[in-house]
């Protein structure tokens, strides 16, 4: 069963208070953020009905939210998620070569996971690191002016920690 | 040397702290504004200064901020639009990330001006790691009396919030991001109202950049007067630039609006010139919306005249043969780059953002993707360019919001400007794969400069 900790229900009631009285839909933004961390990467309908009914709002309130955002996965994701930047700035700074350089490396394609759940990869439009072209997000962080060698740096670093 | 206004501490180690941020005059303007000007003066000092939203769209700040309406009883907002999405645009992600205190200080002020108590900052969702920056200056300014209730004692109140996004480029259109805001999609809303009348909750509501607002800092604490020896006619004091793309030193760089396009491009105080000693071949020099320019439009304008980096200058000609300063997204392309993937890229990027309530821009922008796509991949037919003029014509100005502009903008000048390389697209299908198109004559016959 889906459910918040003791610590992220505290949590979920601070961005509540953030509000007017009466205006915690505001909060669902933030909660499902807090959700797809919480609940493995990504919004099952299960979380989404919860969400629902801890701000009080109904399952279809949700849905057109999290459906509207593309943060936000409806589908399970790899442990780690990696989304490449494809938009104009980086196309000419050589994003191309790097998603080519992803899918053989990992032998999946745009938008796929690997076998052993471990990566998936995505393509993103604009980051706002133009000038760090080219880039991709990982987790919360960016990493920037990506090469072939850091490509495989970042995969290596990303399969020791899972270790 | 350039003078700076919002950059002149970002290199002072920990300037992103309270302490260091106070020690080099941080929160003078604010106790200066609260202290000893009042909202009325503060207002008269924003108009004077001529300062223009920083986010693309330029309107005067402090006409924007005297459109508030002030029901009685009503609260009234202010919402900082951190939304940054404008492809080529990365310039106040470093502001919040390295001097988060100007923010807030600017933050204090506006709400101060505008009668406001609460203030969200709305901030993209992918720039994850900067609201635990900008809630820790917000606690810190907190501890020091700089916000919260009472502020210095003057009786003022506020609490400023930060609230991520969640990856959703219309969401920069203020009134969709109020929408999201307000927990739902980011479908802007039609205006009139607007959210001066009617915003956030249905209250009063100013919604300005970030840089906008760090902006305001400096003009209370140098003074209108001060501000607007710097920069020229309507373009006063200074901008943010985020230069990227095909050039020596791509990053965040502050200008005096009286700069020249060459000088930005070239000069070892900014670009540092074009990267590998590549050619200048075409730049979009305010974000992905704003019309392209092939190197001889850039440098100079239709008439001869030396281009400048201002709100006017990079207009100069109209969309005929000009551009936009916009967000201050500059991006630049060598010779090696080809004008029909580039746009493809960024009409591929408005079908994704398009948020679907308009259908001009909902199919509109998904045709432009599909034509570009066959023309880039040697599928294209020569009706095919002027099937794409014809589409973008009926997306411009047929939309609620500006995006179906923005959408149609880049295809508009791409076409104008480069129609020769489209057509060799079409006739070249299978060349086109293998190479660019190149310079052709683009950069010429402006022999580009060395380094000045």
């Amino acid at each position: 069963m889906v459910q918040f900790s003791e610590e992220k229900l505290n949590k979920v009631k601070e961005i509540v208070a953030r509000y007017p009285e009466g205006k915690q839909k505001s909060a669902l933004i933030p909660v499902l953020h807090l959700a797809q961390e919480s609940f493995g990467g990504w919004l099952s309908a299960e979380t989404m009905d919860y969400v629902a009914t801890l701000l009080q709002l109904t399952s279809i309130e949700v849905y057109e939210v999290a459906t509207f955002y593309s943060m936000f996965n409806l589908k399970p994701v790899g442990k780690y998620l990696f989304e490449v930047c494809q938009t104009g700035p980086c196309m000419v700074s050589g994003s191309d070569n790097i998603i080519e350089y992803i899918k053989s490396k990992l032998g999946i394609g745009v938008g796929e996971t690997t076998a052993d759940g471990m990566f998936t990869l995505k393509t993103v439009e604009c980051l706002g690191a133009c000038g760090y072209a080219p880039m991709m997000q990982l987790g919360k962080h960016y990493r920037e002016h990506l090469t072939p060698a850091k490509v495989d740096e970042i995969i290596a670093e990303c399969r020791s920690k899972a270790n | 040397m350039g003078r700076k206004l919002l950059l002149e501490n970002a290199h002072i180690e920990g300037i992103r702290y309270y302490d260091t941020y106070r020690k080099q005059g941080g929160y003078a303007a604010a106790e200066k504004a609260l202290k000893s000007m009042g909202p009325e003066a503060v207002l008269e000092e924003v108009k004077k200064s001529g300062l223009r939203g920083r986010g693309g769209a330029g309107f005067p700040t402090g006409m924007k901020w005297s459109f508030i309406a002030k029901p009685e009883g009503v609260p009234r907002y202010l919402v900082c639009n951190a939304d940054e999405s404008e492809p080529g645009t990365f310039k106040d992600r470093y502001l919040m990330e390295f001097i988060p205190h100007l923010l807030i200080e600017g933050l204090l002020i506006s709400s101060f001006t505008l009668g406001a108590n609460a203030c969200y900052i709305y901030i993209r969702g992918e720039y994850a790691w900067i609201p635990d920056i900008l809630e820790q200056a917000i606690a810190e300014a907190k501890n020091n009396g700089w916000l919260g209730k009472n502020i210095q004692g003057t009786g003022f109140d506020l609490e400023i919030y930060v609230q991520r996004g969640a990856g959703a480029y219309i969401c920069g259109e203020e009134t969709a991001l109020i929408e999201s805001l307000e927990g739902k999609r980011g479908n802007p809303r039609i205006k009139p109202p607007f959210p001066a009348v009617k915003g956030l909750w249905q209250c009063p509501t100013v919604v300005n950049n970030v840089e906008t607002l760090a902006a305001v800092v400096p003009i209370i604490n140098y003074g209108a007067d001060e501000y607007i020896k710097l920069g020229t006619g309507k373009s006063t004091g200074t901008k943010l630039i985020s230069a990227c793309g095909n050039i020596n030193k791509p990053g965040v760089y502050e200008i005096e609006m009286n700069i020249s396009v060459e000088e930005f491009i070239f000069s070892e105080e900014y670009c540092g010139g074009i990267k590998n000693g590549k050619r200048l071949k075409a730049c979009i020099p305010g974000g992905s919306s704003v019309p392209v320019l092939p190197a001889n439009l850039l440098l100079k304008t239709a008439k001869g005249d030396t281009r400048m980096m201002t709100y006017e200058g990079l207009a100069e000609g109209g969309f005929a043969t000009g551009s936009m300063l916009g967000s201050g997204g500059f991006i630049v392309m060598d010779e090696d780059q080809c004008i029909v993937r580039n746009t493809l890229t960024f009409a591929r990027f408005y079908h994704h953002e398009s948020c679907g309530q308009c259908s001009p821009c909902r199919e509109g922008t998904g045709w432009m993707e599909k034509v570009l796509k066959n023309i880039e991949y040697g599928k294209g037919k020569m009706s095919d360019i002027d099937l794409l003029w014809d589409i973008q014509r009926k997306i411009e100005g047929n939309t609620i919001c500006p995006l179906g502009d923005a959408a149609a903008w880049p295809v508009a000048a791409a076409i104008r400007h480069f129609r020769d390389e489209f057509e060799w697209h079409v006739k070249n299908p299978e060349e086109a794969q293998r190479r660019n198109f190149g310079l052709a004559h683009y950069a010429d016959p402006l022999p580009v400069p060395a380094a000045v």
